[in-house]
């Protein structure tokens, strides 16, 4: 039976996080990082995962403020959550596009070293002179020209995490040999993108590099993936979607001289419980509309119509305005709006989908954007989750709580004793990496 | 009273001091080695710990000196949680990083330590370095690097106002989360870079995060009189002292400075002498700073009159660690106790209430966009 691999997203800055429940707490003070962090490791998780953004969103021009807004920067928080746990793997997302790879490798060799062995990187890539205008260099990156500068600079931060051998240090009081190869970090790197030479100076981290992420829906994802991640993550679907998928990305591996289980698939999911099937329904229909109030229902349809709707109620039906193609995007900041390529096809869509099932504005959107993956009693859920990682639909999953910092609590409490129990998850971890955790070679 | 803070480098400050009966060459780049440190330094009651940083490396083939280092930042938040009185100013690269990204970090450090975070600034100027970013031409002058450094601190500041403190609401009734009102571009625009904010992440505990900066030249304690709060100081003497600390506070009377002294401290002066002595046969040390060998007693003398000289605190530079560490918390500490001139109890739980600094209003509060 393979066995499951479980990891715990820090929920960000989208509207899966009920902010309005009466539990939800701070999702900026280090405590609450603290919570959901020791409770991944009380269940032994694999990992603890931090996403990053780098500019408030915006909608018609003014910050986006009806979600979540504010979070931590992903190496701080991360460098000090490995002083409250001991062997949580630390994962984070560090974009490729507004950082230069000799600081972000000497990041995440400094991380591996401080959590001796915890450090994963989730490397992604931007394209939007929205978020370049933070930063120094400004301007940004022609879109086709990103999976080039994310490919390159993963390859020129492999090179500065290898270019010191785990034997360089010697450290020898009696003979006065601290090194014990006088090239250690030596690296002359030239590309497209990085013209780059000198000495790395952070030696090589217990994991040797970090383990990598990536997350890819699009082809050139998956191929970026499949060429260089050790797991990637993905939206979640059904088992038949997720099936295929598996499939998919699996298949991409022998090209580049790897196997299957080289490259793990965890998409991100959440989950509902309740004491039997009918609870958990009902809850994830509240929890459906808490995370989706007539305000940001109105405000996700501008997104895809791109333009002013907030004359309509969102308890009424779907505008019978078209929505208005090739103006200035209303949202900026979102990946969300890449889902909507054709927005006069998906509204089309939409109004098929409402008048068939009688949706006003806000259930159409509870409809289209709810992430309930898994919903019913502990026992329901533990049998979801192993019929898709042993029906290879995924490896296991990327659980997105909905309440901060304490909804993977009955998770933890209820769910992973069944699995154990199964023999499809740990009782314990055996090793002290992220990468022993994963099953993935150093 | 004075304030006191220790400069943590590798195995200490001398180049020699790996290879002394208590150093632990091989945990440089292990956590707990850091944590010990910073615990003994809390121990004694210490207002801060400096954690050097460059992003650069010798490159000429020598064998016999530590070599490596961990980003100070990351050391700083790793031992941050196992604290709980103490301050963190790691050092930051001005020239070479991004101060959207170090705004959010220190921002960050000041969160998980809850309120003890802060920064060192400091500029590189060697082409070695740049080779590492390859992205501009060296070298560059010193007012230049300067002017830079400045913005970026401009920017970083600007960046912890950009959200005001009451910003988050949660109010249910409006479903609104944030009163977006009170989150403010920051629209810098400068003649090397220009940032627009506000900042991810919502404004520290500490309003700002203290600032520092080392300083040896004219440009400098310019720098620091635009940007610091605190300035370490390189005096050799106590004339000296009283020159330097007149000079920056002419520049800004309100400036915190620090003296740097680099320490060898033993129970006798013959023995700290001869422990120094030791060290130099094995490798040769200069220093900016000045070089102190003698007992915590002739230390305290020599602090105690530069204080009267006009500094508000000194920057120890322990030579070896853990042993000039421990001199300091252990025999250094106790003897300013005696004479009433250090704090036997920590009086403030943030870096800013240690340093008698107050918490800043926002410049952004009450300004609509």
């Amino acid at each position: 039976m393979k066995q499951i691999h479980l990891a715990a997203h820090f929920p960000g800055v989208n509207n899966t996080t009920v902010w309005s429940d009466p539990e939800a707490g701070s999702h900026i003070e280090f405590s609450s990082f603290t919570h959901l962090a020791r409770t991944a490791e009380r269940a032994k998780f694999d990992f603890f995962f931090l996403a990053e953004g780098l500019r408030l969103r915006e909608h018609a021009g003014k910050i986006y403020d009806l979600d979540v807004v504010g979070r931590p920067d992903t190496f701080t928080v991360l460098a000090a959550l490995a002083a409250v746990t001991d062997r949580l793997g630390l994962t984070g997302t560090i974009n490729s596009t507004f950082n230069e790879p000799y600081e972000v490798a000497r990041q995440f060799a400094s991380l591996d070293h401080l959590s001796e062995g915890r450090a994963g990187w989730n490397v992604v890539t931007s394209w939007d002179a929205f978020t370049g205008e933070n930063f120094r260099r400004g301007g940004y990156l022609p879109e086709e020209q990103r999976y080039q500068r994310a490919k390159l600079f993963l390859q020129t931060a492999f090179e500065l995490f290898d270019s010191w051998g785990a034997d360089d240090i010697a450290a020898d009081k009696a003979s006065g040999v601290f090194l014990r190869n006088a090239r250690a970090g030596a690296f002359e790197h030239h590309d497209a993108q990085f013209d780059i030479a000198g000495r790395f100076n952070v030696p090589r981290g217990p994991q040797g590099r970090p383990v990598i992420l990536q997350a890819g829906d699009s082809d050139e994802g998956r191929e970026f993936a499949a060429a260089t991640a050790d797991a990637i993550f993905t939206r979640h679907g059904t088992l038949e979607a997720g099936q295929k998928f598996y499939a998919d990305v699996k298949r991409r591996l022998p090209a580049y001289g790897r196997e299957p289980h080289q490259l793990l698939v965890l998409p991100a999911a959440t989950f509902v419980l309740g004491d039997t099937d009918a609870e958990a329904e009902e809850l994830a229909n509240v929890v459906r509309y808490q995370q989706v109030s007539g305000q940001t229902a109105i405000k996700f349809l501008e997104q895809v119509w791109n333009r002013d709707l907030s004359g309509y109620d969102p308890e009424g039906p779907l505008p019978e305005v078209e929505p208005a193609v090739g103006a200035e995007a209303v949202a900026k900041g979102r990946a969300q709006t890449r889902m909507y390529r054709d927005p006069v096809a998906t509204v089309r869509q939409w109004r098929e989908l409402a008048e068939a099932k009688n949706l006003s504005i806000r259930d159409l959107v509870v409809e289209v954007s709810g992430r309930q993956t898994f919903v019913g009693s502990p026992e329901t859920v533990a049998e979801a989750i192993n019929t898709y990682v042993q029906e290879d639909a995924s490896d296991g999953f990327i659980l997105v709580p909905h309440v901060t910092p304490g909804g993977l609590d009955p998770f933890a409490d209820k769910v992973v004793p069944l699995l154990q129990e199964r023999g499809v998850f740990r009782a314990d971890y055996s090793g002290t990496t992220l990468r022993e955790h994963l099953g993935i070679d150093r | 009273m004075v304030h006191l803070a220790v400069a943590l480098e590798g195995a200490g400050w001398h180049p020699a001091a790996w290879r002394e009966p208590d150093a632990r060459p091989d945990e440089l780049f292990r956590p707990r080695y850091w944590a010990d440190l910073v615990l003994e330094a809390e121990h004694g009651l210490l207002d801060f710990v400096t954690i050097e940083d460059s992003l650069g490396a010798p490159r000429d083939g020598r064998t016999d000196r530590v070599d490596g280092r961990l980003d100070a930042v990351l050391i700083a938040a790793r031992v941050a949680p196992l604290t709980r009185h103490i301050g963190f100013l790691p050092t930051a690269i001005a020239t070479h990083t991004e101060p959207f990204h170090l705004s959010k970090a220190i921002a960050t450090l000041d969160y998980v330590s809850t309120g003890r975070g802060g920064v060192r600034v400091r500029i590189a100027s060697s082409a070695d370095d740049a080779a590492h970013f390859g992205r501009r031409e060296f070298p560059v002058p010193l007012p230049d690097l300067a002017e830079e450094a400045g913005d970026w601190v401009e920017v970083v500041r600007r960046l912890w106002d950009s959200w005001e403190d009451d910003a988050e609401i949660r109010d249910t009734a409006t479903g609104r989360f944030i009163d977006r009102d009170k989150l403010h571009y920051i629209d810098f625009t400068g003649r090397f870079f220009s940032v627009k904010g506000p900042s991810i992440t919502p404004r520290p505990p500490q309003g700002q995060p203290p600032v520092a900066v080392l300083s040896h030249v004219t440009e400098i304690h310019r720098l620091a009189a635009r940007s610091a709060d605190l300035v370490f100081l390189t005096p050799q003497d106590t004339d000296e002292a009283r020159a330097l600390g007149q000079e920056v506070r002419g520049l800004r009377a309100d400036l915190l400075v620090f003296g740097d002294v680099v320490v060898f401290l033993d129970e006798t002066e013959q023995a700290a002498r001869d422990r120094k002595a030791r060290l130099d046969d094995l490798a040769e040390f200069t220093s900016d700073a000045l070089v102190f060998t003698g007992t915590p007693a002739q230390l305290a003398d020599q602090l105690l009159a530069w204080r009267d000289a006009g500094l508000s605190g000194f920057r120890l530079r322990p030579g070896a660690l853990p042993h000039d560490l421990s001199a300091i918390t252990r025999g250094l500490v106790p003897e300013l106790q005696q004479r009433g001139a250090f704090r036997r109890e920590y009086e403030a739980t943030t870096l800013r209430g240690l340093l008698g600094l107050e918490r800043p209003a926002n410049r952004y509060a009450g300004a609509t966009r």
